[in-house]
């Protein structure tokens, strides 16, 4: 951990080094090419820092075996560690416990996980689940599988053209049958932060629990789970400067033990007999198997390093820079931003007349920029603006107006290339 | 690989100006590509004659590389044999999957301006969607997707006791 340019001691304030936190990041030394890396995909998938490689090398190499069995002291070692990391999540959401915090493979796992644990238990046929145009397929497809199974229905909150949702017509869609809402934080595709209070606020009065799928809110913004008053709150490590392979789930301890188990297996029981297996008690229940221990603790460490930032200064620096980038694309002709929300992460999804966004990509990639193309696994919000891709271009607070630079030459590039 | 080498002048003037663009009122095979993973769609209408394509277009909405690839395969094939644009069809995918030895005899003339795809595996599948197509209309298969397997999911089961 000798390479950490955040105290993770102190209090940050305001004057972050913004230029040395980008040293914390080896792989952003790379060269594609020749060309110095532009890595614009961190909706996709956010880098490590030195402070989480060397946290994962030291659980491998010091700390690792299985977790909740064994009397010896790695076990034990790791058991405590795998522990904190949980305590460290919840701080980081402000739950009320930590049994309210579940380890599980991805934001994709935990909607499963409330889908089939507590969908598939408590949302019977004619029910109504309310779902937004700008959901990842995520928090789609999942509720697909339950309303088909169920003979439940799926309502649809519109968005305007701006890439906003209309709340109210999302309040006109409640009645006596909607049994649930799966709301997205942040939209990936086009950046747009949802009200999810005042949403959640609303689906409260009718007791309809809400899960806010928060993939692309808690890298960005700090998140409180009690103020926001959700019922789940879904995420996965590998967007906050972690490893791939392990996310989080919090439920509200009352709902998590209402829920049936979604898997079976080592860990989640009590007592197993041929003829019955009592569960064990929350968060145990939701985590069958040895659990990816190795990237729980990842997790634990990139939550250190973030909080050491301090998400209201990430938040901030990052608002910056997509103004500036907002700024400079809006000049380039021909280039059109869609999704432009009051109120958005740094997230640009654009297109630029008479050229695919493959196309885009291919060439972007000759200056060494990293953008991501195609429909996000967001094809609905693709059908809304009447496209069938974008060009993405997705900042992390490690990014800096350099590189906007540089995105904007690549784009005129990419313009001349098909003049 | 250096991108220009894939964007050349004549990939992009076939994805300016398009040859047999548009679809034929008279088709006896025709046949639709889809590519799920950006959305392109390709329609191919050709009318055969005694075992030979006596006219064959093309549209829809694609990158440039997938337009152009259709453009440069209509005007390879237009006059061909079946036979002869199954060989096309054949050393194209071989071509593009870094399968093919140029140096050894082969009927593509300019299609291997085509041959740099190879090194963006992400971007083979959009050079080859137009071909793959064009196979299935040959084959009288309605529509076929890069993201299944077309030699067999589409004509047969492929359930091992179906």
């Amino acid at each position: 951990m000798n390479s950490v340019n955040v105290s993770l001691k102190s209090e940050i304030t305001s004057d972050v080094d913004w230029g040395r936190i980008r040293a914390d990041f080896p792989i952003l030394d790379l060269k594609i090419d020749g060309k110095p890396l532009v890595y614009l995909d961190n909706a996709a998938s956010s880098q490590m820092p030195q402070f989480v490689i060397d946290r994962l090398i030291r659980y491998q190499t010091k700390q690792h075996a299985n977790i909740n069995r064994a009397v010896h002291y790695l076990s034990e070692v790791a058991t405590q560690e795998y522990h904190d990391a949980r305590c460290k999540l919840q701080q980081f959401i402000n739950a009320r416990e930590d049994r309210e915090v579940i380890f599980t493979s991805g934001t994709t796992d935990s909607i499963n996980l409330v889908m089939q644990g507590y969908g598939r238990k408590f949302i019977k046929a004619n029910d109504e689940i309310i779902l937004t145009t700008l959901e990842h397929h995520s928090n789609i497809v999942p509720w697909q599988m339950l309303a088909n199974e169920k003979g439940a229905k799926i309502r649809v909150v519109p968005i305007n053209d701006k890439g906003e949702l209309e709340v109210d017509e999302y309040e006109k869609l409640f009645n006596e049958r909607t049994k649930f809402v799966g709301l997205i934080h942040v939209s990936n595709a086009l950046g747009t932060i949802n009200p999810i209070k005042r949403m959640i606020d609303f689906a409260h009065r009718y007791d309809v629990p809400v899960l806010i799928d928060g993939a692309q809110g808690a890298p960005h913004m700090s998140i409180d789970v009690q103020a926001l008053d959700c019922d789940f709150y879904a995420f996965s490590a590998h967007k906050l400067c972690g490893p791939t392979g392990v996310g989080m789930l919090y439920g509200k301890a009352a709902l998590l033990e209402s829920m049936q188990p979604y898997k079976g297996g080592g860990d989640m029981i009590a007592s197993v007999t041929f003829e019955e297996t009592i569960y064990n008690t929350i968060p145990h229940k939701f985590e069958a198997g040895t659990p990816p221990i190795a990237a729980a603790i990842g997790f634990g460490a990139a939550i250190n390093y973030l909080t050491a930032i301090g998400l209201e200064n990430i938040a901030a620096y990052e608002s910056t820079l997509l103004d500036y980038a907002t700024d400079c694309l809006v000049q380039i002709p021909g280039v059109k931003i869609i999704g432009t929300a009051k109120e958005k992460t740094a997230v640009i999804s654009f297109t630029i007349d008479g050229i695919h966004p493959h196309d885009i990509g291919t060439i972007l990639n000759q200056d060494g920029i990293a953008v991501r193309t195609g429909h996000h696994c967001a094809q609905p919000v693709m059908q809304r603006f009447n496209v069938p891709a974008t060009s993405r271009a997705s900042f992390a607070f490690y990014n800096n107006k350099t590189e906007v630079d540089t995105l904007v030459a690549g784009i005129k590039t990419v313009q001349k290339v098909f003049l | 690989m250096h991108t220009n080498s894939l964007y050349q002048e004549v990939i992009l003037d076939h994805n300016r100006k398009p040859r047999n663009y548009g679809k034929l009122d008279q088709a006896s095979h025709h046949a639709v590509g889809h590519n799920p993973l950006c959305g392109d769609r390709l329609d191919i209408t050709l009318q055969l004659e005694n075992e030979q394509i006596c006219d064959i277009a093309f549209q829809g909405e694609s990158c440039a590389i997938c337009k152009a690839s259709a453009s440069m395969m209509t005007a390879a094939v237009k006059g061909k044999s079946r036979t002869n644009a199954e060989t096309l069809i054949h050393e194209f995918r071989e071509l593009t999957t870094g399968k093919l030895d140029t140096g050894h005899p082969h009927h593509l003339g300019r299609l291997t301006v085509f041959s740099g795809i190879r090194d963006l595996p992400t971007r083979v599948k959009c050079a080859i969607l137009p071909w793959h197509t064009l196979h299935a209309a040959l084959n009288s298969i309605a529509s076929i997707s890069t993201e299944a397997n077309n030699e067999s999911t589409q004509a047969v089961s492929n359930h091992p006791f179906g």
